[in-house]
């Protein structure tokens, strides 16, 4: 992606996956830096991004339907470790 | 041979070996929803992904014996999933699910930017440090993440709720890195948005 001197706020919402990731090149990167030291609203945005993920890293993960769990456990009772 | 897996796929892997039902709980408990949902990327129904489970399941039982800690279970066991999966899909000579790649949808609605000079109005804080959300709030990321296409759905999954690494999801799912950040990303903005609507 090309970008410009400065990020716009739009760019930086685009970006933000990619800097979490630290997969931006060097030069976004510091962009996307400096951008957030002026720009209370990405900063937040960015805060939001976080929580967000820690918030889902807190889910309990779903059980399996019952009824599925107890046909893998029947094929698990009835194989034989070779 | 097993060093590479932690203390308590190891022991799961053992398990499993020798016909553990305490390990096959731990798996599925673990893993068990994941790899329905990697099956429903790939699959139409939700009848068939289960029906993808319940043979690439048989699968793991085949190959367990034969693993060899090379890459995490949960890696190993997705990948069986996917491929079992992408062959079933095949068969039902359906289109490969990266549909949900096609579009050209923003992140977030870009009405919602004034322009680009418009600074980016956040809505809610962080919650303060050591707080966690509350239920309800936990109860409107599960909905927001229900309501993503599968493709979307699964990778969050994997990355935000079981912890996988970028690479590891690459891996099960065969996606190249920015398909992968891309996938995250919509996913992300989605639950993020739902979460601020919540808070608003």
């Amino acid at each position: 992606m090309r970008l410009d001197r400065e990020l716009a706020c739009r760019d930086i919402v685009e970006l933000v996956t990619g800097y979490l990731e630290h997969a931006l090149p060097p030069g976004d990167r510091e962009r996307f830096e400096e951008h957030l030291v002026f720009c209370d609203g990405c900063g937040t945005y960015l805060d939001q991004m976080r929580a967000t993920i820690a918030a889902t890293g807190r889910l309990e993960p779903a059980a399996l339907p019952a009824e599925l769990e107890a046909r893998l456990l029947e094929a698990f009772r009835g194989w034989r470790p070779a | 041979m097993e060093e590479l897996l932690s203390p308590e796929d190891a022991r799961l892997v053992e398990g499993l070996r020798n016909g553990d039902e305490a390990a096959f709980r731990g798996v599925m408990r673990e893993y068990g929803s994941a790899m329905l949902r990697v099956a429903q990327m790939y699959v139409s129904s939700r009848a068939v992904a289960e029906e993808v489970v319940q043979e690439a399941w048989l699968g793991v039982l085949k190959g367990i014996g034969r693993f060899e800690g090379r890459s995490s279970l949960k890696t190993w066991l997705f990948r069986i999933v996917a491929n079992t999966a992408k062959t079933r899909g095949v068969r039902e000579a359906r289109s490969i699910p990266f549909s949900a790649l096609g579009d050209d949808e923003d992140a977030v609605d870009p009405d919602r930017f004034l322009g680009p000079e418009e600074r980016f109005p956040g809505h809610w804080a962080q919650p303060p440090e050591g707080r966690v959300l509350g239920a309800e709030a936990m109860h409107v990321i599960e909905r927001a993440i229900e309501r993503l296409p599968p493709a979307q759905r699964t990778v969050i999954t994997l990355r935000d709720l079981h912890g996988l690494s970028a690479e590891e999801v690459r891996n099960a799912l065969d996606l190249t890195e920015t398909n992968q950040r891309v996938l995250l990303h919509r996913a992300r903005a989605k639950v993020r948005s739902a979460l601020e609507e919540y808070m608003r």
